[in-house]
């Protein structure tokens, strides 16, 4: 954007008395890449208030598989890519996206210092929402076992032990446990809560065999006696349907999920007005929570002009300025924006923030260590193996994806 | 045929399979005997939303340099194919001196990913090839004796398994044979024991899988016979009624010779299919129990970080795979056509 | 046939009929279900508290106040815009349809002819290109399609499906050429007919079950691609399967089944369309009695 414009812009803004929203004018390509959940639509539609060039965007829940190859190319084909902590691992091991200093200088008036991301020392990205994983229960069914809604994962066995005695339930616990990506997440975020480090400081070499490591796989299969036999095969989509259903009583769920879980047609009075919420559980007498934080926020990519990174970070504020809130957009997720009030529903994910949940880790291997626990986790939950080999092959499988990679010798 | 017609006439598939497969194919051997270069990490700090913690990243600098100066990355050989996630040489060494008994060997061979989804590929490639064969052949010869104004209806429905979406014919059926669902509660009434849950045990799981393989190819077969029928010489037919012959010999010296090369297409292709198996493993949420080389690739490809190398000796194991499958109806392909010419 | 059908023993047709019954039932009940059960709200159709509401529709009736209800249709066809997707879908079949025919007939033709040793070779690389798994060429296909700004028209995807799919074409349609004897178009040729046109107007004819079915397989083939389909093209132009897939949702996302379920079944009312004209048209082929051994 050229500088003159710019002020012309400043100035329709100006006048219409907001910063960006009314009078947004960008001069150059904007294409945006990303997940597609009713958050990010309305970052988007935010950002399409811009006049001036076009603005594209592709949002597909296979935004992960296209967005490298589409910021590769050169020019990129998508000037800014939406991701979250996980998914900008691959973004940046192939250096595919810019620093942000200079742009956020001119332009970030209006974002708040947490929101931003900076990796060695660089802004690279600029976060819009949290998300984390905490505790859906059912407070008529806990009343009528007798038991206070838990605060730990040890609570949690002892009402579930309760519910199935008095038979209220025959397998009270819910848990996105299907093999694979969520399985893994399971056990990350309880090997968090008992203190452990996933890899040795400064190396890529994996450090969960140990007794941390066992010890929260043990928990994981006492947690899978109360669920439904088939919990390997359930994500969250699955286990929401089973809480709807009235079939479960307690599980570990997305707060992006959990706030309109109700929603939907057709769900029993008894579910909707027993539906409740808390922050994370805890394992034991570990004070750190059993989940992870999560952002999702923008990136511009690096194989573009400046002219078109410059009306990409424009767009892009704003679709996230704080102007954008109100009734309806602030029920979507949990903002980071400035001006944003927790609704009832989000008060799961700030009772994460508060109590100091760790952020799913972003290190350049973290994917591969995710990969390999989802794929060798399964024999174990099944009884197959016991705990020491399913972390042995954790480790093997591990090593040789990190071996490929570069990662490890 | 003259060599020059025979140019013109392959040209255009040929050159889109030049392109779009033999080009792709090149890149993909290629690459499964590359790896990306060392990363370069450096201590960092890195910032966010939930305060700032110490970690590493990669030196985007050192690693430019390093990939302008070798593209493709480190030369590994065949590395990829014998690491733990492929063929896993040493491991399976240090299994076979390590095992007490054939038994406890093969349990440990188990233990490695592509040995189990190797036994779980066979299978289902073995029981599901020649059911559907069958089955196909006699729907084919079945719905021939209808009357014709059934038939199109008849073929309609009998095309249903293949043509409805496997995306939501998986989610349906998936659906169908939970414990709670329509199949499932059948399934537990007949084993009179309510516990009962197939997506709980591996070995039903593997019995869902192979059904639903047999389910959804059986109209392929169907279909391709069905066509076959219709060429078939109906004086032939008479001219054998008239010396003799039952049904079954007729089906068995007239029917059976005639559709051949047919059934030598469909075994080519459904060999080449199930053993590619993927879409049920997926759409059953079933990987938990089985695993199928495609669907390692699937898994190599759709990580946070994706090791494109893996996904490489993967896809040229499986080719490696069909290749050695096939080669004994190629043989056969290959006398056929030193008949013909 | 028909003759020799009438010769049939009574058992045997019994047998048989009541063999088709069962095949019948088992192709179509979950389809039928599935019909049933898109007029439903989705607690109807994944009926967890009890498998017989999604005969009844319990919920559907408390909350719509008759157990049908057209909400899923009405959702995917007009609110989530799916004739879009329908139409995409229409131009990507009839062109993968076509060119795949266009490319087989002319290749499996000039194959099933050819002694010579490089054709049974070019047989074999396309029976060794077909078992690349798709999902590794189209993850191939994604830099240089962004770098030559390929990615995103149903074009690229139209001619990536005909490529992907000739392998199978050719070996079909080589088998069904290789039934029709070679007589048929040598004599066509000491007539004075070129080769091309002892093919366009001998062969061809003769070939239609055979083109016909191949037809049939390459529509489906494109009908039902997800893997292409859904990394090949953008969101505003995607066919109707990854819209489906998109409907169902993810790990962090609500979907909408029922939506996905609607248009399943709206997505197969063409197609019943498509089988009564290839049963037609298979039958045609026989009655012009050309194909005498």
């Amino acid at each position: 954007m050229k500088l003159s414009q710019l002020v012309l812009a400043a100035a329709i803004s100006v006048s219409a008395g907001s910063a960006f929203a009314a009078g947004c004018k960008i001069d150059g390509r904007v294409s945006i890449v990303g997940n597609e959940f009713p958050a990010i639509h309305a970052v988007v539609e935010g950002a399409k208030s811009c006049i001036g060039d076009e603005i594209k965007a592709n949002l597909t829940a296979d935004h992960q598989k296209i967005n490298v190859a589409g910021m590769t190319s050169s020019p990129a084909e998508y000037t800014s890519a939406l991701i979250s902590n996980a998914s900008i691992i691959a973004l940046l091991n192939e250096d595919l996206i810019r620093p942000l200093d200079s742009l956020v200088e001119k332009y970030g008036q209006s974002l708040k210092p947490n929101q931003l991301i900076k990796i060695n020392g660089k802004i690279m990205a600029v976060a819009f929402m949290v998300n984390a994983q905490h505790l859906v229960y059912r407070s008529d069914i806990l009343a009528e076992a007798g038991v206070q809604p838990p605060k730990s994962y040890e609570e949690v066995l002892v009402a579930a032990k309760a519910i199935r005695e008095q038979e209220l339930m025959q397998y009270p616990i819910g848990g996105a446990y299907k093999a694979g990506w969520n399985l893994a997440q399971e056990f990350i975020n309880m090997y968090l809560a008992s203190g452990g480090e996933f890899f040795e400081p400064g190396s890529a070499k994996v450090s969960i065999n140990n007794e941390k490591g066992l010890a929260a796989l043990e928990m994981m299969k006492a947690l899978s006696g109360y669920m439904n036999p088939d919990f390997l095969t359930h994500d969250s989509n699955a286990t929401n349907a089973e809480f709807r259903a009235g079939n479960v009583a307690m599980m570990n769920m997305w707060g992006s999920r959990a706030a309109t879980l109700t929603e939907i047609e057709g769900i029993s009075e008894d579910v909707v007005h027993g539906f409740d919420i808390s922050g994370p559980l805890i394992v034991g007498k570990s004070s750190v929570p059993a989940s992870t934080l999560w952002w999702d926020g923008f990136t511009v990519a690096k194989n573009v002009s400046d002219a078109d990174a410059e009306a990409t970070f424009v767009a892009m504020i704003t679709g996230i300025s704080p102007d954008r809130l109100d009734k309806k957009t602030s029920s979507l997720a949990v903002w980071l924006i400035d001006g944003y009030k927790p609704t009832q529903k989000a008060r799961g994910v700030s009772d994460a923030i508060d109590m100091e949940t760790k952020p799913y880790p972003i290190k350049p291997y973290m994917g591969l260590l995710h990969t390999a626990l989802g794929n060798e986790l399964s024999d174990f939950m099944q009884g197959k193996e016991d705990a020491k080999s399913a972390l042995a092959d954790i480790v093997s499988a591990y090593n040789s994806a990190a071996r490929e990679e570069g990662f490890l010798n | 045929m003259k060599h020059r017609t025979f140019f013109w006439f392959t040209l255009p598939t040929a050159l889109a399979m030049l392109v779009f497969i033999a080009l792709p194919l090149a890149s993909v051997i290629i690459q499964s005997v590359f790896t990306p270069h060392e990363a370069v990490l450096v201590e960092s700090e890195n910032c966010g939303p939930f305060g700032c913690t110490k970690t590493t990243v990669i030196d985007q600098d050192v690693s430019a340099a390093l990939r302008a100066s070798e593209p493709l990355g480190r030369f590994v050989g065949l590395d990829i194919y014998l690491d733990r996630g492929h063929l896993a040489v040493n491991e399976v060494a240090a299994a076979w001196r390590s095992s007490t008994s054939v038994g406890n060997f093969f349990a440990k061979l188990n233990n490695l990913p592509l040995y189990r989804a190797m036994a779980f590929t066979l299978t289902y490639t073995f029981t599901v090839t020649p059911f559907m064969l069958v089955f196909g052949f006699i729907i084919a010869v079945s719905v021939n004796s209808l009357n014709r104004y059934l038939k199109g209806m008849v073929i309609f429905f009998s095309l249903l398994p293949m043509i409805v979406s496997p995306l939501i014919g998986s989610l349906v059926l998936f659906w169908m044979v939970d414990s709670r669902g329509i199949l499932g509660s059948f399934l537990q009434w007949i084993a009179n024991d309510p516990a009962l849950s197939v997506k709980a045990s591996t070995g039903l799981t593997w019995v869902m899988l192979i059904v639903y393989g047999v389910w959804h190819a059986a109209p392929f077969s169907f279909i391709v016979f069905y066509a076959g029928l219709q060429t078939l010489p109906g004086e032939l037919m008479e001219s054998s009624q008239v010396d003799g012959a039952n049904r079954w010999q007729q089906t068995i010296y007239i029917v059976l010779p005639h559709l051949m090369p047919l059934v030598t297409f469909v075994t080519l292709i459904q060999l080449m299919d199930n053993f590619r198996v993927f879409e049920p493993i997926v759409g059953f949420n079933s990987e938990a129990h089985a695993t199928s080389l495609s669907w390692f690739i699937f898994n190599d490809l759709s990580g946070e970080t994706r090791l494109l190398s893996s996904a490489s000796a993967s896809s040229v194991l499986t080719i490696l795979g069909v290749a050695i499958l096939l080669a004994p109806v190629l043989v056969r392909t290959w006398r056929d056509f030193k008949v013909k010419g | 046939m028909a003759s020799s059908a009438m010769r049939t023993p009574w058992y045997l047709q019994t047998v048989s009929i009541c063999f088709i019954a069962l095949w019948l039932v088992m192709a179509a009940f979950p389809f039928l279900w599935t019909v049933w059960g898109s007029f439903k709200v989705e607690l109807d159709f994944f009926s967890i508290a009890d498998w017989t509401n999604a005969l009844t529709g319990v919920n559907t009736a408390q909350e719509h106040g008759s157990s049908f209800t057209d909400t899923a249709y009405h959702g995917s066809w007009i609110q989530e815009g799916f004739w879009v997707a329908a139409i995409n879908t229409a131009i990507v079949c009839v062109s993968v349809v076509c060119i795949s025919l266009i490319f087989g007939t002319l290749g499996g033709y000039a194959l099933s002819r050819s002694s010579h040793r490089y054709a049974f070779w070019l047989l074999i690389a396309a029976l060794i290109f077909r078992a690349m798994p798709p999902i590794t060429l189209v993850s191939g296909y994604l830099l240089p399609f962004f770098q030559w700004n390929l990615w995103g028209h149903l074009a690229t995807t139209i001619i990536v499906l005909v490529a992907i799919n000739q392998p199978f074409t050719l070996w079909m349609l080589h088998s069904f050429f290789q039934k029709i004897p070679k007589d048929l178009d040598e004599s066509a040729k000491v007539d004075g007919c070129s080769q091309f046109q002892a093919f366009w107007h001998v062969i061809i004819p003769v070939m239609w079950p055979g083109v016909i079915t191949t037809g049939l397989f390459s529509f489906l083939l494109a009908y039902n691609d997800f893997a292409v389909t859904s990394m090949l093209l953008a969101k505003e132009n995607h066919t109707m399967v990854p819209k489906i897939a998109s409907f169902l949702g993810t790990t962090q996302t609500e979907g909408n089944v029922m939506f996905a379920v609607a248009s399943v079944v709206s997505a197969t009312a063409p197609l019943f369309l498509l089988v009564v004209f290839f049963q037609r048209h298979i039958v045609a082929g026989l009655t012009q009695g050309a194909v005498k051994g």
